[in-house]
């Protein structure tokens, strides 16, 4: 198995293997490095140690023949015959890789009526779709689209499979990879490909994005990852773009523990995840009724209304809206946080924001070193005047 | 009918303090926390408990010390607890973790849910939930935001999504992950956490779990890490001055300007 050592005769007590380590596992022991229980045997200790005073010792693994796998699938998520658009997003990043790894993108759709959705795939980058249409697929279920996916891959071997990290992706992907037991990485925010190794090199967020780490899945096909949306942007589609469309055989109904009873859909443009733009309350809102002061910014703006922990604490908005560590991870392009003060944990929620604007009554609030735009000054003064500026602009 | 809930021991805080002379990680003794969302699974196992009656047990996999963290669950009220803990499961990623944690819930024998959280705030992946699951071949079901009804043999709940919510019918056993809105977890009381101090916790090697020693750890993780690094945030901070009707106009045309 696997092993770690210290070369005492070559530590010098450096400590820059400490300052390496992602998980606090080395300590100094009389001036020599010591590996405490909490190693995970990453290795990045390893690779920080300039004297090699570090024996890392990864298992040999039988190499297994894995040049049956090509080409780069992308799982085309649809709800009532709408596709996601995080689906577009994915298809512009599979062409990056499929441009480096010389194979086709596939994109895999699933569900009933909806062969029509093909065009619209190719027209954003699908080489290739594969349409399997059937009632028992109407609707979304974690086990069966899982069941159907792990038979298309073991017939068709794709190299990389990316999914979409929408709520249904998230619970879909894990499902997929236990069974072939292979490699999934949640929540990629960079995907690049090692044509030499044929890698798939993933590199995702951990520790609340206070650390990144790029994985990868060396001796097991498919390489599998999620990308939450709005990570990528789509290509503006060509529809002159044609692609080979395949209609599969439909195989025998596969059945669910798991039953759905009814939908109960949110309101229009109340998705934080697909919002282009967010105005987030905090707790410097001051009120439930001045809530209506940010949804008003956020009606003329075309966005969403968001909220940090202690808002939906207090009931003043559904935990569906909170976003941080908790609650939704985002990734609008402007995010205007109104009232808050910026903790670690509601900063963990903002993933790739192009433009973050501040509006906090107090200098030190910590938003302010991540803000693009900061008002210091009172939210509840700044919005309404805001709103009417918007709405004056755009008459 | 018998519960289990997985916990994970996370970092009391995500901050990753960086050195800036040699741009290295500085980590303090940062104390360890059970992770935010598995206490959500904690107290909904309970007010199971406290509807239907039920046996509840504590599964976790970590390093020695994590078996204080299982302490603070049995005086949050879980009847019972095991502690995975072997150098072989070290380095494991989510599919060799959830194969280990299958191999303790196999030991604990029969069971009719097991509840996790939605994901650890560590790694933040939400994978290990449905892979345990997948890996007992059990049914699953996640982002359980409240649980309506449970029967011998079904339970009916709700599921959180992006559009909105499902209600939903599972077939028991089954395994769901639970979200914050589903209750508000209880604080220990004093007699509770006075059991808590002379409760046994069941330490379980590979060897007792009769794991495989391929499928956990770092052999039985397909992936890994090549390297880390921590973000560099330059943030070109912009202040807008002027009397909040200047500062409103001028942020609106950048806004606008942003948008189009």
């Amino acid at each position: 198995m696997a092993n770690i050592s210290i070369i005492k005769e070559k530590c010098v007590g450096c400590k820059k293997c400490v300052g390496a380590c992602p998980f606090g596992a080395i300590d100094i022991k009389d001036k020599k490095a010591d590996i405490n229980e909490k190693c995970t045997l990453c290795g990045s200790c390893a690779d920080s140690c300039k004297f090699h005073a570090i024996n890392f010792v990864r298992d040999e693994i039988v190499q297994k023949d894995l040049s049956s796998y090509r080409g780069i699938w992308v799982f085309a998520e649809q709800r009532y015959g709408k596709l996601k658009t995080v689906s577009f997003e994915l298809f512009a990043k599979a062409r990056d890789l499929s441009e480096r790894l010389e194979v086709p993108v596939t994109a895999v759709l699933l569900g009933n009526n909806i062969k029509n959705l093909a065009q619209e795939l190719c027209a954003y980058g699908a080489d290739e779709v594969l349409v399997m249409e059937a009632e028992w697929l109407d609707d979304f279920n974690d086990h069966v689209y899982g069941e159907v996916m792990i038979q298309l891959i073991n017939e068709y071997k794709p190299e990389i499979v990316l999914i979409g990290a929408t709520s249904n992706g998230r619970s879909l992907a894990p499902h997929i990879s236990s069974t072939l037991r292979t490699g999934l990485t949640a929540d990629c925010t960079v995907l690049e490909a090692d044509k030499g190794e044929r890698l798939l090199l993933q590199t995702r967020p951990a520790f609340g994005g206070n650390l990144m780490a790029t994985i990868v899945c060396p001796n097991n096909r498919p390489q599998m990852a999620t990308v939450r949306p709005k990570v990528f942007k789509p290509l503006v589609p060509d529809y002159t773009k044609t692609g080979k469309i395949t209609i599969l055989p439909v195989p025998s109904p596969i059945e669910s523990f798991v039953k759905k009873i009814r939908n109960i859909d949110n309101e229009e443009g109340a998705n934080l995840s697909d919002a282009d733009i967010i105005v987030s309350v905090g707790r410097g809102i001051g009120s439930e009724k001045n809530i209506q002061l940010a949804q008003e910014l956020a009606d003329s703006l075309g966005g969403a209304l968001g909220s940090s922990r202690p808002v939906v604490d207090q009931g003043w908005m559904p935990y569906s809206q909170q976003v941080g560590q908790t609650g939704k991870t985002v990734a609008p392009k402007i995010y205007i946080a109104c009232g808050i003060s910026g903790a670690i944990q509601h900063l963990a929620g903002l993933a790739d924001i192009e433009t973050i604007v501040a509006i906090n009554i107090d200098p030190d609030a910590p938003i302010f070193k991540v803000a693009n735009y900061c008002i210091v000054g009172d939210v509840r003064e700044i919005l309404p005047l805001l709103t009417k500026e918007i709405r004056e602009a755009k008459k | 009918m018998k519960i289990i809930v997985c916990i994970k021991q996370v970092p009391g805080t995500n901050e990753v303090k960086m050195d800036p002379t040699t741009n290295t990680i500085i980590r303090e003794n940062v104390a360890s926390i059970i992770n935010p969302f598995d206490t959500y699974a904690i107290e909904e196992a309970v007010r199971i408990k406290e509807r239907y009656g039920a046996e509840i047990y504590g599964l976790s996999m970590g390093i020695p010390a994590a078996s204080e963290m299982l302490r603070e669950a049995i005086s949050l009220k879980i009847d019972k607890a095991m502690l995975l803990t072997d150098r072989k499961f070290a380095g494991a990623d989510t599919l060799a973790t959830s194969y280990a944690l299958s191999r303790g819930v196999e030991k604990i024998g029969a069971y009719d849910l097991i509840i996790c959280g939605k994901q650890a705030t560590d790694g933040d992946t939400a994978q290990v939930g449905p892979s345990l699951a997948k890996t007992l071949g059990i049914a699953y079901a996640t982002d359980i935001s409240k649980i309506i009804e449970l029967n011998y043999g079904f339970m009916r709940c709700m599921k959180i999504t992006d559009d909105g919510y499902e209600e939903i019918e599972i077939k028991l056993p089954a395994l769901i992950t639970v979200v914050k809105e589903i209750n508000m977890p209880r604080l220990p009381s004093i007699k509770s956490m006075r059991n808590a101090k002379s409760a046994e916790i069941e330490i379980v090697t590979s060897k007792d779990a009769a794991a495989d020693e391929n499928r956990t750890g770092l052999k039985g993780s397909p992936t890994q890490v090549r390297k880390t690094f921590v973000p560099v945030h330059d943030v070109n901070s912009i202040y807008i001055s002027g009397s909040t009707e200047e500062q409103s106009k001028k942020l609106a045309e950048i806004l606008l300007g942003k948008e189009s």
